[in-house]
């Protein structure tokens, strides 16, 4: 009887506390968090020894362009959670829909970067321009790598979701992949006021 | 309740004005050396947002919840010192 009694609430508990996707990805998650985060630091750190420079050519970056991707990552991120929650309600032809937003979004981010950089490749500023910039085509390339390799991750769910693959049962895939896209979202939460906004 | 209001659409909601506030802030700003602390103080509440809601961490092993959330403290901690204390302490270059 005691069993009995104590045995849903430890199934219950243990429902409350679910540590989504892949438990190995967390330790890749962690290290590229803290990576980053040195980098966020350092970038604030050299700005306060340059900080002529940095608000002078933070000037020369197209702000709404910025905020515009940064709405492309929040909304793609709210789609790929969306797509999580349809496949654990087992309301599979809805999965695919999401994930498809959620492609679309990222690859709206990948060509507003290509102008960004187009345009600034062509005013002759380059990585070794200055200081400033340095760090923003340094950190907005790594980032730009997590974009794109986040939407491979993305198209290979969407594929196999279109198959009806991820459900109650099979969850695993989905939210792995889900929490690699809200680290892209999470490290550009960072990188937009840093590059863009701080005076 | 309207579906608005409901995790995790109130939480993009959310994420949506605070992106827009921060904006405001550094675009109008002339709050002076206030933006700063401003503005890391609404990337550090849109990072815990996407963390706890998007990331589900706020239902997952308190552990784990603790050593990300402990980053982001850190990280938002490190960066404001050295916003408000580098310009005393750090050497002036080029």
């Amino acid at each position: 009887m005691p069993v009995e009694l104590t045995a849903p609430v430890t199934a219950s508990d243990k429902a409350e506390r679910h540590l989504p996707g892949d438990p190995d990805l967390w330790f890749l998650i962690l290290a590229e968090l803290l990576t980053f985060g040195m980098f966020f630091v350092a970038y604030v750190g050299y700005r306060a020894m340059e900080t002529e420079v940095f608000n002078a050519s933070q000037l020369t970056l197209d702000r709404t362009l910025g905020v515009i991707n940064t709405l492309f990552l929040l909304t793609s991120s709210w789609a790929v959670v969306s797509a999580v929650r349809a496949a654990r309600a087992d309301r599979r032809q809805q999965v695919p829909r999401y994930l498809a937003g959620a492609i679309l979004l990222g690859l709206g981010f990948m060509v507003i970067k290509y102008f960004e950089y187009s345009a600034k490749f062509a005013a002759g500023i380059s990585l070794n321009t200055d200081t400033f910039f340095n760090f923003y085509f340094a950190l907005t390339m790594i980032h730009l790598g997590h974009v794109i390799g986040g939407t491979v991750v993305l198209t290979v769910l969407w594929s196999n979701a279109r198959q009806g693959a991820y459900h109650p049962g099979n969850m695993r895939g989905i939210e792995s992949g889900a929490i690699f896209w809200h680290l892209v979202d999470l490290l550009w939460i960072f990188l937009f006021p840093l590059l863009y906004l701080l005076r | 309740m309207p579906a608005i209001l409901l995790n995790p659409h109130r939480t993009w909601l959310i994420l949506i004005i605070a992106t827009a506030t921060t904006f405001w802030v550094g675009v109008e700003g002339g709050i002076g050396l206030a933006a700063g602390a401003v503005t890391f103080a609404i990337t550090w509440i849109k990072a815990r947002l996407v963390v706890l809601d998007f990331m589900e961490l706020r239902h997952a092993p308190p552990l784990w919840r603790r050593i990300i959330e402990g980053w982001l403290m850190l990280v938002t901690t490190l960066m404001l010192t050295a916003y408000y204390f580098g310009p005393m302490v750090l050497p002036h270059g080029g």
